[in-house]
């Protein structure tokens, strides 16, 4: 795979490679994070020194359906260890999926000395490189966190709507299936969490894995170019909204182009379509 | 009459439900992927056919039912993911407790076992890979039931 600074990425600092990592990881000036979908995997074995962030347990208000509030987050960042001045590497299983949820939401609390591994655990793994279960402790940090800022890069349910009324762009980063709605007709498999199935009106569908090679890594510029402008009509011109089903396959895709391919406005429906999908009277498109 | 409840499967959730710490459930669960064994080749090799792959699972995993004497199913099970640990959990507490349960008891087997193993905190997506392990489970004892 070409070095990352060769492959033409609006800002090539945000991504770091395995081999980076690997020579970084007595760094004190830095925060090694782990984050995964599957439970079981950090626990198995995780890079030596990296902490992990549970998206349920350490991101998301227990109760309300929202992300931890600015003490939550302080309170998060104390915990492991992470000062104002802080470089938090991001990482983690699927293709670095749950990875960049985590860097989505540390986004909205403004911490900027933030990256992700190239390639996530995949690539870690496959190089053979060392993995460990000890579950490693820091000092607490005295971390200051500003309230979240939901204004820049969140959308929420009415934005949404007006930016649909308006011919905006919206990105549906799942599957075909859930896309087209058919997902939701399986006799004998559990639904997707949403009374109506398809996709909000105009969206165009581009999973959020097409933004990977197999090795885990991302494409380069240029590849990612050529998926989302020439085939998809997307351009850094316009505000585009991102949306999956609980907004965290599409926080991979809003990092794809807000980091890599330099979009200024770009936003991640957190609702997604969880919320859409169970709304009254919203429109909604169905097939592909 | 409700339908009777795999046996196996009883024990097995009366084991997890000893280990309220979250770290030792999840130690236990570690333990159980690690007794994963996949498809022997007699029942099946790559490439997998896609009418047995998992639906919703996004750990690729792929499940086959075999009829045995006794009437009773034996379930074999992929997972292409490597790092699908959960999965390949899931399919070791599947094997151990429907494999020569009574068809009647694994076709009456809830989507929301899962929770019993894996507690509450896992997110959607993961929900629905291993909810669609255990209905495909539940399928195959259906179709075996009506002679399929």
């Amino acid at each position: 795979m070409t070095a990352i600074s060769q492959r033409g990425y609006a800002n090539p600092g945000v991504l770091v490679s395995t081999d980076w990592v690997a020579a970084h990881l007595n760094d004190p000036d830095l925060r090694i994070v782990e984050s995964n979908e599957d439970p079981l995997v950090y626990r198995a074995g995780h890079l030596p020194g990296a902490v992990e962030v549970d998206w349920a347990r350490d991101l998301n208000d227990p109760v309300r359906r929202d992300y931890l509030d600015r003490a939550g987050f302080e309170g998060l960042m104390r915990r492991i260890g992470v000062e104002n001045d802080t470089t938090v590497v991001f990482y983690g299983d699927k293709n670095n999926w749950w990875a960049c949820y985590a860097f989505w939401v540390f986004q909205l609390f403004g911490h900027r000395r933030a990256k992700v591994m190239d390639g996530g655990r995949l690539k870690w793994e496959q190089e053979g490189r060392e993995l460990t279960r000890e579950v490693p402790s820091y000092p607490p940090s005295s971390y200051r966190a500003p309230d979240r800022d939901d204004s820049t890069i969140r959308a929420f349910r009415d934005r949404v709507l007006a930016h649909v009324e308006a011919g905006g762009d919206l990105v549906d980063v799942r599957s075909p299936q859930e896309f087209s709605g058919e997902l939701l007709h399986m006799p004998d498999y559990p639904n997707e969490g949403a009374l109506r199935g398809g996709h909000i009106p105009g969206a165009r569908s581009v999973p959020w894995g097409r933004a990977v090679n197999e090795d885990g890594t991302f494409k380069s510029a240029a590849e990612l170019r050529a998926i989302y402008e020439q085939e998809q009509g997307l351009s850094p011109e316009r505000e585009v909204i991102a949306y999956c089903r609980i907004g965290e396959r599409s926080s991979h895709t809003w990092f794809v182009l807000t980091h890599l391919l330099g979009y200024p406005k770009v936003r991640n429906y957190d609702g997604s379509w969880t919320e859409w999908g169970n709304l009254v009277g919203v429109p909604i498109e169905k097939g592909r | 009459m409700s339908a009777p409840y795999p046996e196996k499967l009883r024990q097995l959730e009366e084991l997890f439900a000893l280990m309220p710490d979250r770290g030792d459930r999840l130690d236990l669960l570690i333990s159980t992927a690690e007794r994963f064994r996949e498809v022997p080749p007699e029942i099946a090799r790559r490439p997998f056919p896609e009418d047995r792959k998992v639906p919703a699972c996004e750990s690729e995993a792929y499940l086959w039912a075999r009829r045995r004497d006794d009437g009773t199913l034996k379930f074999y099970f992929a997972v292409e993911n490597p790092q699908g640990i959960s999965a390949k959990a899931m399919a070791v507490i599947l094997d151990d407790a429907l494999s020569g349960a009574p068809l009647e008891a694994v076709a009456a087997v809830p989507d929301d076992v899962i929770y019993k193993f894996f507690g509450n905190e896992l997110s959607m997506g993961k929900s629905m890979g291993l909810m669609g392990m255990v209905a495909m489970a539940r399928s195959s004892a259906r179709r075996a039931l009506a002679g399929a």
